[in-house]
């Protein structure tokens, strides 16, 4: 799913990054806890958070994941749009809820999520 | 080279920052994805926690050619019960924290998954030393 579509799926701004409207996405993580979002691995993962902070946008970058959208109606500060376009990352801003934005894409066929990283020993 | 961090423990905003820099240090080496993500991830989560718990301490990440050490110092509280802060889904984050996306009591978990060799000095009252090792498996650049 491309972020162009998601953009359209969830009635979203895109904030920043519009060279990415066409980059593929294979799974998503709807997390509000950065070390939950540490916790798992996938590449191609669209960020979905209700978290807004310099903090979100480090932990993404931190692992690669190129697209986050702000639910909730929040919206990023002008540093962390700064942040995170000199970091080549999507940004982008919905109405919806985390619940109902994560339903949306699932039932558009956006449907893995990330693989839980194996247990420390 | 060893690259050194003062990491300020009043200011959020800057929280963080050491990691991404070291992520991107070793970016620019040519260290590849996986091996990166692994440092950046350990690496942050002793960062916040430093942040978090410690008010700031100090970070200093040597990079080798077939491994990185990062090792994280501050003059904190210390952890009360390592075993229990090993646990996942265990935190004594302030709701503070909380509210800043910190607290699932993730973060030492989180570190010992992603290094090759952890070590936590810690004593309650002194403060903590982290110490983070991971290997890196595939060549990097001449400056390493």
């Amino acid at each position: 799913m491309t972020v162009r579509e998601i953009a359209k799926i969830l009635d979203a701004e895109l904030i920043t990054g519009e060279s990415l409207l066409d980059t593929d996405l294979a799974a998503a993580c709807g997390a509000d806890l950065m070390s939950d979002v540490m916790a798992f691995v996938k590449d191609g993962v669209v960020l979905l958070t209700g978290l807004v902070n310099p903090q979100a946008i480090r932990t993404a970058d931190l692992m690669d994941i190129r697209v986050v959208v702000f639910v909730r109606g929040k919206h990023p500060s002008k540093d962390m749009v700064a942040e995170a376009t000199s970091n080549g990352m999507a940004l982008l801003a919905t109405d919806y809820t985390m619940f109902v934005a994560c339903g949306r894409l699932y039932e558009a066929g956006l449907r893995s999520s990330g693989t839980r990283a194996p247990r420390a020993s | 080279m060893t690259l050194h961090y003062d990491v300020p423990g009043d200011d959020m905003s800057l929280a963080g920052k050491a990691s991404t820099e070291v992520k991107r240090a070793l970016s620019r080496l040519g260290v590849n994805p996986a091996e990166l993500k692994r440092v950046a991830v350990a690496m942050y989560e002793a960062e916040m926690n430093m942040v978090i718990h410690a008010g700031g301490g100090v970070a200093n990440a040597t990079i080798e050619p077939d491994k990185v050490t990062v090792v994280l110092e501050d003059s904190g509280p210390g952890i009360q019960d390592l075993d229990m802060a090993m646990q996942e889904g265990f935190s004594t984050a302030p709701e503070r924290m909380r509210e800043l996306g910190f607290g699932a009591g993730m973060g030492l978990p989180n570190m010992k998954r992603n290094s090759d060799y952890l070590d936590i000095d810690t004593e309650p009252g002194r403060g903590t030393r982290v110490t983070i090792v991971v290997r890196l498996g595939t060549p990097t650049g001449p400056d390493a």
